[in-house]
């Protein structure tokens, strides 16, 4: 039997640590809901979605009870609409978010991701149109989160699409104004989109998924951190040790919900995304990790070692735990979803420098970071062109979910509700990009994507 | 299936005979019970054995019960979490 000290390590670590599972996410593929009518399209998206996804919120629920683990989030990610959409007769894709808003709505899923397109190389007709829709269907949809690709260290970077976002985050912000911009947090700018991302807001089903499938994602910042207390001063070797063995544990735990889901569900089991996924709850932060590692404050110099190390050591730890690790599997950096980084960003410790130099040895990229409202849509292009860039030559994901608050500046607070947090207005370059911006045309790929 | 029931709170008579009466009463066997204070607090772990008619949810929720009434903390949780957890 397990011994006593061990059972209460878990519980332990669910109860004062914040350990849960972050999210169950069911994929959906829609491309046998495609049709010339948009009409018969969204209806047959509607039924399949709820046809699938109906026990997916009560079977994480019933899961969640039997094994005393907290299942935060019970979500759908389905194939980028632009796929779907593109066959339609339809002038504007709103229709599609609102189907599947009213999918998520009735299965009672809190997000569903996939209002995407993949666009890393060019634009087909219905990509455009889909991008063209964003803003719209942002405000007027509750649950509905859109992703869009514009680089890839195959293809490069799509210079017309990160010019294009730029406007559409812009636009996104101006339509959701009356609601701190809240649009643009459901919005995500990828540099090497991965197709089996359990997380919100980037979530969408790859075209090499099967029909459905279920995906997990963990969590657990706060369980590192408790772990790193115990070996203060010593070295580095120890430090990656300790992560390495509390990220077995934590993914081993995901490993098992995802099974069970699966078996359930009767939908194929996926993978595990083994993320440290913070919220902005006290003790459940990425950035006390790095703190506990020893630096005074997140963002000062060596922040970026310590993040390189602990995102390794979360792979190396997580990776034989689980017999499928896919998704974005690091640890996420998101602002306002993190009280460490919300703490070291107000008091002018993590700037926007300093985040682009940890995107590059972390999992994801610029996350949840509110910027002026002035911020003109040139720089917040080239803030998207410089994290695919990151991307892109590292061969690996990068993303940029940003926020220019509209009617705040810098220093002024924006609070979303749950999970998404709050953030200070972070300052931005002043100096223009608008030149660079608008030369438009593509980056090509670099010289180490020609492994063929 | 096998749970672990953990009971973890301030020691007071009556706890275990609580316990076990409404694991009793929901055709629950006890399979292996461990008792010890740590950090002043009352700790028992019981290793338990569904019966073939038993409703797991119903045992987490009278076990649950009986632990608002007495003042102590008491969970019953599929014992595979801590086997995943920690056996390789």
């Amino acid at each position: 039997m397990i011994n006593t000290r061990e059972i209460m390590e878990t519980i332990k670590m669910i109860d004062d640590q914040h350990l849960d599972i972050r999210t169950i996410t069911m994929g959906i593929s829609l491309l046998d809901c495609i049709d010339s009518s948009a009409e018969k399209a969204c209806e047959k998206i509607y039924e399949k979605i709820t046809r699938l996804a109906k026990d997916l919120v009560k079977t994480g629920e019933d899961i969640s009870r039997q094994y005393g683990i907290p299942i935060i989030n019970k979500r759908i990610s389905v194939t980028p609409i632009s796929l779907i959409a593109g066959a339609s007769d339809a002038k504007d894709y709103v229709c599609f978010a609102k189907a599947l808003d009213r999918a998520a709505k009735d299965t009672g899923v809190n997000f569903i991701g996939g209002f995407s397109a993949l666009v890393h190389k060019d634009f087909t007709k219905g990509d455009r149109i889909l991008i063209e829709s964003i803003p719209e269907a942002l405000a007027v949809t509750e649950r509905v989160c859109s992703s869009v690709g514009v680089a890839t260290t195959k293809s490069g970077i799509n210079m017309d699409a990160v010019k294009i976002m730029g406007e559409t985050i812009k636009k996104t912000a101006e339509r959701t104004a009356d609601n701190q911009s809240f649009g643009c947090a459901k919005l995500v700018v990828f540099s090497n989109a991965v197709e089996d991302n359990p997380f919100m807001a980037g979530a969408f089903h790859g075209v090499g998924e099967g029909d459905a499938v279920i995906n997990v994602g963990v969590s657990g910042p706060g369980v590192v951190k408790a772990a790193l207390e115990k070996v203060k001063g010593k070295d580095f070797g120890t430090v990656a040790d300790v992560i390495k063995k509390t990220a077995f544990k934590i993914t081993r735990m995901g490993q098992l919900v995802a099974q069970e889901a699966s078996r359930r569900l009767g939908v194929p089991f996926g993978i595990v995304d083994l993320s440290l996924a913070p919220t902005p709850e006290i003790g459940d932060s990425v950035a006390y990790i790095l703190e506990e590692m020893g630096l005074e404050k997140c963002g000062t110099h060596g922040t970026t070692a310590a993040l390189a190390l602990l995102n390794d050591a979360v792979k190396k730890g997580g990776v034989m735990a689980s017999s499928y690790v896919g998704g974005l599997s690091g640890a996420f950096i998101p602002v306002s979803e993190d009280a460490g980084m919300i703490s070291a960003a107000e008091c002018g410790a993590l700037s926007l420098d300093k985040l682009e130099a940890m995107t590059c040895v972390c999992s994801v990229g610029l996350d949840m970071i509110a910027v002026p409202g002035d911020t003109s849509a040139e720089t917040i292009s080239a803030i998207i062109a410089d994290e695919a860039a990151i991307g892109m030559i590292n061969q690996k994901t990068t993303a940029v979910r940003i926020i220019p608050v509209v009617g705040k500046g810098v220093g002024e607070m924006v609070e979303f509700c749950g999970l998404l947090g709050y953030a200070p207005i972070m300052p931005v370059h002043e100096y223009s990009s608008c030149d660079f911006i608008n030369r438009g045309g593509r980056i090509p790929a670099p010289i180490h994507s020609l492994k063929n | 299936m096998k749970a672990v029931v953990t009971v973890m709170g301030i020691d007071r008579p009556g706890i275990i005979a609580k316990v076990s009466n409404s694991l009793f009463e929901n055709g629950v066997n006890i399979l292996d019970i461990n008792q010890t204070i740590m950090q002043d607090i009352f700790t028992m772990v019981m290793l338990v054995k569904m019966g073939e008619k038993t409703d797991f949810s119903v045992v987490v929720s009278d076990l649950e019960k009986i632990g608002e009434e007495i003042g102590v903390d008491i969970r019953a949780q599929n014992e595979e979490i801590f086997n995943s957890m920690h056996r390789i």
